[in-house]
């Protein structure tokens, strides 16, 4: 497989002073679906605009498809689809005639009809733009970047804001869009859309890659596919530092953690946990209050790596 | 399971793939030329601000300062001996038409006249003679003082030496609709322009428009001269209205030439959209534009004789008027449409226009930010 896009020791400081991006790599296949989850504020944005080629690295090096910024970027643009993380299209213009303007700047660019049925979007082909829904704008703003039947699609924040129905249209556009054998990268703060849509992630913080896989590798990682959580009463045993650290002789636990004012543990195989769990809190004389399990997630994952969660208020 | 590893299991719609089309060079500019058309003519504000405005405020104008008589003279005797005298001169002499005058004592005359409600003020000496007290700041006291000074001298038996004779002229051309007319449309071209062009981008790089289009192939100069062509065409539009009013409703004379007059229009409209883009070059915000803009057209509405000649001001400032962009369009104009004076006459003003657009366009693509 080719190499779509890459990056080496990726750096952009921001007037001097802010480091938004720290020496970054990233290696993303042809036909892959690769995607950026971080938190806010990670450098995701810059990262992906560096590599749109609208943003100047401060050092580092990028690649898409072989070729670089520097010599041949009128002819890269040709290739590559963008939808900002948020771009307001003129509301006075029609869908089509906004299609229409975007198809106008390429070489061949698809049919605009084309683009409008795959989006589904030739009801509102003569709406004005300012008639949308959000869920329709940002359809259409990933039309315009399809419309020059791209090579590489970028999406910044894709589906923030959408209910939970556009959300899943966007996903089953950008899915077809890789099944005609096209790359994606796209940055999300959602969990579930990295884990349903992305074939491979990194995971930014600080603008730097602290872990990269495909999802289930991630959260192999991890040492326990499963998450114990619990609360008992009495003592203050759900978040003392110590306390905590005792549940972690319980068999089968990869690592302890408090979260949200519970104990949360990863552990390998739930059936060897749960009964010295029980018995453990029976003999300390307090009572259980909470006790859920679950598959482990790529929060999970982040909050391991990072002591945070990926959205905190 | 991930997308890779899902074969292609979908069925159903194939979607019919109409043959790919391809693009011309100059299918971009074309279009961008075409939205933003689109847009202004949705936009009825800009309809207003643009069209019916200067119609509206030269039809106003025009009614508000349309020739009439001069008004009287209002003049103040103050009463005493020969004040009476001087009134009976006055009501004998041929300007009798002319000058209102009042007899009444020193105190209300003089609070009269600082008021304003006299222009002179006489005060018979007692000894046969007058005293003229008058501002010589105010045009209209200067005018009474020779008026009545006129008046008294010719009643009182004074022969003129020289035979003269007096001739009016209130021919179109000389009017102040007609001084008006080509000064609005000089402002009209700089308002549109600077707000045409400036407002638009800073509009547009705020909604990451700007953004958008350079992460597409689109030539970046195929966009700014689509900006100013659309100024171009506007320009047409905004001309052709006010000149038909002026023609129609104060039956002005246009002497110079349609091609003459369109010519200085695009001047005079792409140098405005020169300035206009550079002082958009690198504004964030719509608010920090605007402060921009008022602060360059500020000097210009004025001193460069929208409303009345820059010949008021004091010589040594007037080679500095003179350089504005705005007072070169509004004199080529006036020399135009009143004068019919040839473009190439001209030159100087042209050239004052074309360094102004030149200049402004090389600095806005050295400092302009896309995004």
């Amino acid at each position: 497989m080719a190499v779509a896009i890459q990056c080496r020791d990726l750096r952009k400081t921001y007037d001097g002073k802010v480091e938004a991006v720290r020496g970054l790599n990233l290696e993303i296949q042809t036909g892959e679906c690769f995607g950026l989850l971080g938190p806010n504020g990670a450098g995701k944005t810059t990262t992906i605009e560096i590599l749109e080629g609208l943003l100047e690295p401060t050092s580092g090096e990028v690649s898409i498809l072989g070729h670089t910024w520097r010599e041949n970027a009128r002819e890269m643009r040709e290739w590559l689809g963008i939808s900002l993380q948020e771009t307001r299209l003129s509301e006075k213009l029609t869908v089509r005639e906004t299609i229409e303007l975007f198809a106008s700047f390429y070489r061949e660019p698809r049919s605009s009809e084309d683009v409008l049925a795959e989006l589904q979007l030739t009801e509102k082909a003569d709406s004005w733009v300012g008639k949308l829904s959000g869920g329709q704008r940002q359809r259409l703003a990933v039309a315009t970047a399809l419309v020059c039947n791209p090579k590489i699609l970028f999406l910044d924040e894709p589906t923030t804001g959408l209910d939970p129905q556009s959300r899943r249209q966007l996903w089953d556009i950008v899915r077809e869009f890789q099944r005609g054998g096209g790359t994606v990268l796209l940055t999300t703060h959602y969990m579930d859309e990295a884990e349903r849509l992305c074939d491979r992630l990194a995971i930014v913080d600080q603008g730097q890659v602290i872990a990269e896989g495909s999802p289930a590798e991630l959260i192999e990682r991890l040492g326990g596919h499963h998450v114990v959580e619990f609360a008992v009463s009495g003592r203050n045993g759900n978040s003392d530092g110590v306390a905590l650290e005792a549940w972690r002789v319980l068999p089968s636990v990869e690592s302890v953690r408090e979260n949200d004012g519970m104990v949360a543990l990863n552990v390998k195989e739930p059936h060897l946990t749960i009964p010295a769990l029980l018995e453990a809190v029976g003999k300390q004389g307090s009572k259980l209050q909470h006790l859920t399990t679950r598959q482990a997630s790529l929060e999970d994952v982040f909050v391991r790596l990072t002591g945070r969660h990926l959205r905190e208020e | 399971m991930s997308v890779a590893e899902q074969t292609r299991l979908v069925e159903g719609k194939i979607p019919q793939s109409r043959p790919p089309r391809r693009n011309g060079r100059w299918a971009g500019y074309l279009h961008l030329l075409g939205a933003r058309m689109l847009e202004l003519k949705r936009e009825p504000e800009v309809v207003f601000w643009v069209f019916v405005f200067p119609l509206l405020l030269a039809a106003g104008l025009g009614i508000a300062f349309r020739n009439k008589p001069a008004d009287a003279s209002s003049v103040a005797i103050v009463a005493g001996a020969g004040a009476q005298e001087a009134q009976a001169l006055l009501r004998r002499s041929p300007q009798h038409d002319s000058i209102k005058a009042e007899e009444l004592d020193a105190d209300a005359a003089r609070k009269g006249f600082r008021l304003g409600k006299f222009d002179l003020m006489i005060e018979p000496d007692g000894a046969g003679g007058l005293r003229y007290l008058y501002d010589p700041a105010r045009p209209e006291s200067v005018l009474a003082r020779a008026q009545v000074n006129d008046a008294l001298q010719a009643a009182a038996g004074r022969k003129d030496v020289v035979a003269t004779t007096p001739v009016t002229s209130s021919e179109p051309g000389s009017r102040y609709i007609d001084f008006l007319i080509p000064g609005l449309l000089g402002m009209n071209l700089m308002n549109s322009g600077m707000w045409g062009i400036g407002f638009a981008l800073v509009d547009m790089r705020q909604r990451k428009l700007l953004k958008r289009f350079v992460g597409t192939p689109m030539r970046r100069s195929d966009f700014l001269l689509a900006l100013m062509s659309s100024r171009l065409v506007l320009m047409i539009i905004e001309i052709g209205l006010l000149l038909t009013l002026g023609v129609i409703v104060f039956h002005m004379r246009v002497l110079g030439s349609l091609f003459a007059i369109l010519f200085l229009g695009a001047m005079g409209a792409l140098c405005f959209g020169g300035v206009g883009l550079v002082t958009a070059s690198r504004a964030q915000k719509i608010e920090s534009v605007s402060g921009l803009m008022n602060l360059v057209m500020m000097p210009m509405w004025i001193f460069s004789g929208v409303f009345f000649s820059y010949e008021r001001f004091p010589a040594v400032i007037r080679p500095l008027i003179k350089a504005l962009p705005l007072t070169a369009l509004n004199d080529s104009l006036r020399a135009s449409i009143l004068e019919g004076t040839p473009l190439i006459h001209q030159w100087p003003r042209l050239l004052v226009m074309f360094l102004w657009g030149a200049i402004s366009f090389v600095l806005a693509l050295k400092w302009f930010r896309w995004a």
